[in-house]
């Protein structure tokens, strides 16, 4: 019988207890969403980040080491995002319907994303880098750390802007819909994917999968156009 | 289920590589999608193959985005003095971009189903 202390010395540093915890965490978070019929403000995301950060707080165990653990979770995005390719396959119809909605929800979409944003940071007197780390926010987090990086933003504060906008984005954008009483699943989920990226396409794919697969549409353009506009929109907004 | 992971990881694979290897503004995933597409637009057999995986990995989307949440907790420092502001501007500019996007989007599809034959 080994004693605790170094029995967790051992487990602390190994991939495995912080993969299962991050495991465990979200099918907490996902079941008590499910119980409660998948409420927009019960974001899987957010309740599996407020059970973790506890535990992490509790052993004192910093995020590099938790990473170890969950990296092989978080590489799972890149292959995730290659199959967003199938549901794509699977609407082609109704696609090449509405192929010029798309393209302009697009643009008028991620023009407002990344614009309001620098004219309200602007306006609220933030610091330059502040703000060029918050233009690309709804971009999917790869790319908006190229772009961040690429206009002198700070990566690792757009890193955090970008999740955040996930989640609210995701929060909001039910009772935004219905506010407006919108029933187009189609253009629920383009404006979700064009506004907060994956987590708002993970929302969506939880509402309706018509919903899910142009959000999916969404995110993937949107990645391509911000890139190229944000260095444009920050050359005449600032 | 690895033949569909082998397919997506090889995508993926390919994806990276030519958004390395031409210097292009996007992420190779998402090139990845682009090239399963093609894929599927060649052998269509194929999707039914790739259902029982994929339809598993985006049912379950948002546990992916769970260590980059958590990492929020950990880099909450950067947010600095400007915190409150930031969660401001965070959730208008994304109401805005979602209304914008939205009547963008029924606009024109109302407007070209009027005009179409």
């Amino acid at each position: 019988m080994t004693d605790v202390a170094s029995l967790w010395s051992y487990l602390a540093t190994s991939p495995l207890i912080w993969l299962t915890t991050t495991i465990l965490a979200y099918l907490v978070a996902d079941g008590v969403a499910r119980q409660l019929g998948n409420p927009p403000w019960a974001n899987p995301v957010l309740l599996s980040v407020l059970l973790i950060a506890p535990v992490l707080w509790l052993t004192q165990t910093d995020y590099t080491t938790y990473f170890e653990g969950a990296q092989f979770v978080h590489f799972l995005l890149g292959p995730a995002t290659v199959a967003l390719a199938l549901p794509l396959w699977d609407n082609r119809d109704t696609i090449r319907t509405s192929v010029a909605p798309i393209v302009l929800a697009l643009l008028t979409g991620s023009i407002v994303a990344a614009g309001s944003a620098i004219i309200l940071a602007r306006a609220f007197g933030l610091p330059m880098e502040v703000l060029l780390s918050l233009a690309p926010k709804s971009t999917t987090a790869p790319v908006a750390l190229g772009i961040s990086e690429a206009i002198g933003g700070i990566p690792a504060l757009t890193a955090v802007l970008v999740i955040m906008t996930g989640i609210i984005g995701a929060v909001t954008v039910t009772p935004l819909m219905n506010l407006l009483r919108i029933t187009d699943w189609r253009a629920r989920g383009f404006a979700v994917g064009v506004a907060a990226h994956g987590i708002g396409t993970a929302r969506a794919f939880q509402v309706n999968p018509l919903a899910g697969a142009y959000a999916g549409i969404a995110m993937a353009l949107n990645a391509l156009l911000t890139s190229l506009i944000v260095p444009l929109l920050v050359r005449w907004l600032v | 289920m690895l033949h569909t992971l082998g397919l997506l990881l090889g995508c993926q694979l390919l994806g990276e590589v030519t958004a390395r290897g031409f210097g292009l503004p996007m992420p190779g995933p998402v090139l990845g999608l682009a090239l399963l597409v093609l894929i599927l637009a060649t052998m269509p057999t194929l999707a039914e193959r790739l259902r029982p995986t994929t339809t598993v990995i985006l049912a379950n989307l948002s546990f992916l985005f769970v260590p980059a949440g958590v990492g929020v907790i950990g880099n909450f420092e950067v947010l600095s003095a400007d915190g409150i502001a930031l969660l401001a501007i965070l959730t208008l500019s994304t109401v805005l971009s979602m209304l914008a996007a939205v009547g963008t989007f029924i606009g024109v599809r109302h407007a070209t189903e009027r005009w179409a034959p």
